[in-house]
């Protein structure tokens, strides 16, 4: 079994985290940039973020055997932070980038006139460098702030393939299935959706532009949910070709319009254990033999 | 001396190793990049994917390589070609290719520090870009500071930080046949360095890189202890 997890936050992970997914098969993952945890204050502490996200990142990923693609975007609530909107000007540099394969994560947090405005302008940038859209929904007031999501979307003039609202559950998810946008869901060990709730979506809504991902980062998460989930599908009768479509095909084909999905046309890629990034090694006491 | 390289000149090596996809992106990329200051942001990343990864100098040719180019690849020759086309000079011109590197991933560092050469051929950039260099000589990525230690370092960079440069790449494994200025550059402290460097070695039962040896007296090194 391949998988595919199309919105994790490996930063906050452990090369433990790595390993296991990859003998769960994880082969390829994309990283949004998001909130770490702690308010930023600065444009330049983002510009060394998105540096390990084009660098250190999927060096340490490589390792062992996952490809890592990320997102690139100021998040919804450091828009709210004046210190931090000249992010904005920066993006274009980084969207240029090889790994990164769309906008994001956008969307709302607490629905300022800030993060609608921050919003609409990183929405047009993904028309402007032919990105797609990874969009989130709000944790609070959902349904409000997914209808506003999907307004500003459609205002945006962004093509609707091009766009995944993420973080959906049952209650948000009818706004979105007749959009044309893709629709995400992040499968979590207590909020948002659990593997048998994904299940039984998946049993009514089919497996159609649906995407499934552990968005597992600093909090408590699981980056093995993309593999319980298809174990899940299984179980309940789904066949291995539905669990490929969901937890394969669709993210390759969602992140593939950007043009710079880079997967080589093979999932198990060598890992060279001796190599260093910047001199770096994730070996600990032994520098690599040259 | 070793001959400077001018863009034009790597722009027709270039030219032998481009498909004709990539020889259409990348004229397109210079003719907006001599419009507009501010496009080069956007299209300096593209240029592995365009123009192609590879080796500039073609492997299988009968002509024996020119040494200038070693280790170039052809994203760094595209990427110098950009550079070159900013209609810019001196301070705004080593401002925007400092911005270049500061927002680079590790290939847009090394074709910003191996096109600092080309880019100072008649004298347009100066010395506004060591900074840079410094910065390349600072990580420990092979591949950045051998691109640190080409023309543009061994043009501008003190002679304490060249002779330190170049003991960095010895630790490193890197080959001195990859750099440029040694023939100029190598003095009586470097040889001195070297020799306490090869001593060091001798000392521990450890080899001695040929190279290194080549720099070096062989008598220095016999092992002996400090008085």
């Amino acid at each position: 079994m391949r998988l595919f997890d199309p919105h994790i936050h490996m930063t906050s992970r452990t090369t433990d985290d790595y390993a296991a997914m990859h003998q769960a098969g994880v082969r390829a993952l994309v990283e949004p940039s998001f909130w770490v945890g702690q308010p930023r204050t600065s444009v330049e502490t983002f510009v060394d973020y998105f540096d390990g996200l084009v660098g250190w990142e999927p060096f340490r990923a490589a390792q062992y055997g996952i490809r890592h693609h990320c997102t690139i975007g100021l998040n919804p609530k450091e828009a709210n932070d004046p210190r931090c909107r000249e992010v904005l000007d920066i993006l274009p540099r980084y969207l240029a980038k090889d790994g990164v394969v769309a906008v994001g994560e956008l969307g709302y947090d607490a629905m300022t006139a800030e993060e609608d405005e921050v919003f609409a302008a990183q929405l047009a940038l993904a028309v402007e460098h032919e990105l797609p859209a990874l969009v989130h929904t709000p944790h609070r007031d959902k349904i409000a702030g997914t209808r506003r999501t999907l307004d500003v979307v459609r205002e945006s003039g962004i093509a609707a393939e091009h766009v995944v609202v993420d973080h959906l559950n049952e209650v948000t998810v009818d706004l979105v299935a007749d959009t044309g946008c893709w629709m995400g869901f992040s499968i979590y060990p207590d909020t948002k959706m659990d593997e048998e709730r994904m299940v039984t979506l998946l049993q009514e809504y089919g497996t159609e532009r649906m995407l499934v991902n552990s968005a597992a980062d600093w909090g408590k998460s699981d980056p093995l949910k993309t593999a319980k989930t298809a174990q899940a599908m299984l179980k309940a009768g789904f066949t291995d070709d539905d669990v490929d479509t969901v937890l394969w095909h669709n993210p390759v084909a969602f992140y593939a319009q950007s043009g710079k999905l880079d997967l080589d046309g093979d999932t198990d890629i060598p890992v060279d254990r001796s190599a260093t990034f910047a001199g770096n090694s994730i070996l600990r006491g032994a520098r690599p033999e040259s | 001396m070793t001959r400077k390289t001018s863009p034009d000149e790597l722009h027709v090596l270039l030219g032998t190793r481009l498909t004709g996809e990539g020889e259409q992106w990348l004229t397109a990329a210079l003719d907006r990049t001599r419009q507009d200051r501010a496009a080069i942001g956007a299209l300096f990343p593209a240029a592995g994917r365009r123009c192609g990864r590879g080796p500039l100098l073609d492997v299988e040719s009968s002509r024996p390589p020119d040494p200038r180019f070693r280790g170039w690849t052809v994203d760094d020759a595209a990427r110098t070609l950009m550079m070159a086309a900013l209609p810019l000079h001196g301070t705004d011109l080593g401002d925007e290719v400092a911005a270049l590197y500061r927002y680079g991933d590790a290939a847009e560092k090394r074709g910003v520090l191996r096109g600092l050469g080309p880019l100072d051929t008649d004298g347009k950039l100066g010395d506004h870009a060591l900074p840079l260099v410094h910065d390349g000589l600072r990580t420990n990525d092979t591949r950045l500071i051998t691109a640190a230690l080409a023309s543009y370092g061994a043009r501008y960079l003190q002679p304490a930080a060249y002779r330190q440069g170049v003991l960095k790449c010895v630790f490193l494994g890197i080959p001195l046949a990859d750099i440029a200025g040694l023939d100029e550059r190598a003095d009586a402290e470097l040889a001195r360095m070297l020799t306490d460097y090869a001593r060091e070695r001798r000392a521990a039962g450890r080899d001695v890189p040929a190279d290194v040896l080549g720099l070096v007296d062989p008598t220095d090194i016999t092992l002996s202890r400090e008085a």
